[in-house]
């Protein structure tokens, strides 16, 4: 674990504070008069996402988080818990529902995605930008029913439901934006 | 806007009589200070952290109202409000002591408003600037009892002073027309000369506007003995701290040795630019800003 000081304190920072990771999501330096320098921090916490402010000075030390982000494949779901398998040394590891979070909208069997472990934890998980999924369910469209807008709520094959334009229908296989849970495209 | 700016100081400066003067960039012996950090040279020496030491050689020698603009450089200091090298306007004046130099801030402010048509006010991040409205004036006790609601001088804490100045004190300074801050504590003193009523505060002032720290100015002190003293004191605070030490500013001090009463202030250009152009940061008045490094 590398020690840090206050000069290497930037947003973006990792760094491990009472044993859990925290990241620098605001960062402000100051520097009275001929004062000392102050190191302003907002500090969220990676696993609660609880956010709290502090301010280090110069000669403050601190321990790098020790984290990593490693490739897993999701194998199935059994209960609360999540089983993914690990695509270099093939280990096996189970998460919660709360760690797991909304990506669940979007995990079907074999998808990889990235895990972020803390000291060898899974605390986090974070997808491709883009999944595609079947449509299991969606009502035709009402054509030239334009004042009800142009689009229709379709269920996806993760139980997710979606907006989708009129054209798409049951059993199609579609674009998804992981990052902002909206319809790309069709696949074919 | 940093072009007119620049101008408009050499124009009053001008007109007040002043001699823009050049001083070196290099220095073998920077002030000793524990907070300012020099960039070291291969060659040995570092860059300055500020024109101060020769300008007061200067005025040693006789000059008795001079200023200049230059490029001064600190190490590691990268921020909204921070640049590792900024442009720095220093001037002095001989036989005097900071009234006047608080008087030629109030001059300069409103003459370089004036030349870049903010003379009747603007908005800086949403907040109403005057040049022309009444200026304040705090002394550093006054301020935190408002603010902080203690006495620095009599609770006084190294540790915290700095941080409640930044966090609960620099924030009210300085709407809608600048606000000097005075009678810094002792400790903070630096080169100031302590004041003739009351050795717990010195003839120091910041000048702020819009919470941001423009200038620092003081009475300077002319006792070469109590300056040495000074210094060394700083010295082994930064050999304890395992800072890198430069030599003691011997000419400098001998200097002082014949340098009458005077006074001294360092306004931060880039900053003046950034308000008067309403940025919110540094880098969008200078070129090419710096890298985080």
């Amino acid at each position: 674990m590398a020690v840090l000081t206050a000069s290497d304190l930037r947003k973006g920072l990792k760094l491990e504070i009472d044993g859990e990771p925290y990241i620098i999501v605001d960062f402000e330096f100051s520097k009275p008069g001929k004062g000392q320098a102050l190191y302003r921090c907002r500090l969220k916490n990676m696993i609660t996402g609880s956010q709290f402010d502090r301010t280090y000075r110069s000669g403050d030390k601190f321990n790098s988080a020790d984290l990593e982000e490693q490739e897993y494949q999701f194998l199935y779901k059994q209960d609360n818990s999540y089983h993914f398998m690990n695509t270099s040394n093939y280990e096996q590891i189970e998460l919660s529902t709360d760690t797991v979070g909304d990506a669940v909208n979007f995990l079907t069997e074999n998808l990889v995605v990235s895990i972020l472990l803390f000291e060898g934890r899974p605390i986090g998980i974070s997808l491709p930008n883009f999944v595609t999924l079947r449509v299991v369910q969606s009502d035709p469209g009402i054509k030239g029913d334009t004042a009800a807008g142009t689009t229709k709520p379709a269920t996806l094959e993760t139980g997710f439901v979606i907006q989708v334009p009129l054209f798409v229908e049951q059993d199609e296989t579609l674009k998804i934006d992981t990052r902002t849970g909206t319809y790309v495209e069709r696949v074919k | 806007m940093r072009a007119s700016v620049l101008q408009s100081i050499r124009g009053f400066f001008q007109e007040k009589g002043f001699l823009e003067v050049q001083t070196p960039t290099r220095t073998l012996a920077p002030a000793p200070e524990s907070h300012i950090e020099p960039i070291p040279l291969l060659e040995g020496g570092c860059l300055i952290t500020s024109p101060e030491l020769h300008m007061k050689r200067l005025l040693a020698a006789g000059y008795e109202k001079i200023f200049q603009i230059c490029t001064v450089f600190r190490r590691g200091e990268r921020g909204h409000r921070h640049h590792p090298e900024f442009t720095l306007l220093e001037w002095y004046r001989l036989h005097s002591d900071q009234a006047a130099l608080q008087e030629d801030c109030e001059g300069l402010l409103q003459f370089v408003c004036r030349a870049v048509h903010r003379e009747s006010g603007w908005k800086y991040g949403g907040n109403w600037l005057d040049v022309n409205a009444p200026w304040e004036k705090w002394t550093v006790q006054e301020a935190f009892l408002r603010y902080a609601g203690h006495d620095p001088l009599t609770q006084w804490n190294q540790d915290t002073f700095e941080e409640v100045l930044v966090q609960k004190v620099e924030p009210n300074l300085g709407f809608p027309a600048p606000c000097f801050l005075t009678h810094y504590p002792a400790f903070q003193a630096a080169l100031a000369k302590m004041s003739a009523h009351d050795s717990s505060t010195c003839e120091r002032f910041e000048l702020y506007w819009a919470a941001i720290e423009l200038a620092n100015g003081f009475s300077e002190l002319t006792d070469a003995m109590e300056q040495r003293r000074r210094f060394e004191s700083v010295l082994k605070e930064r050999e304890k701290a395992d800072l890198p030490l430069y030599a003691m500013p011997e000419k400098f001090l001998k200097s002082l040795e014949v340098l009458k009463p005077c006074a001294g202030i360092a306004l931060g250009v880039d900053r003046l630019v950034m308000l008067l152009a309403d940025a919110p940061s540094l880098d969008d008045v200078v070129a090419f800003p710096p890298a985080f490094t």
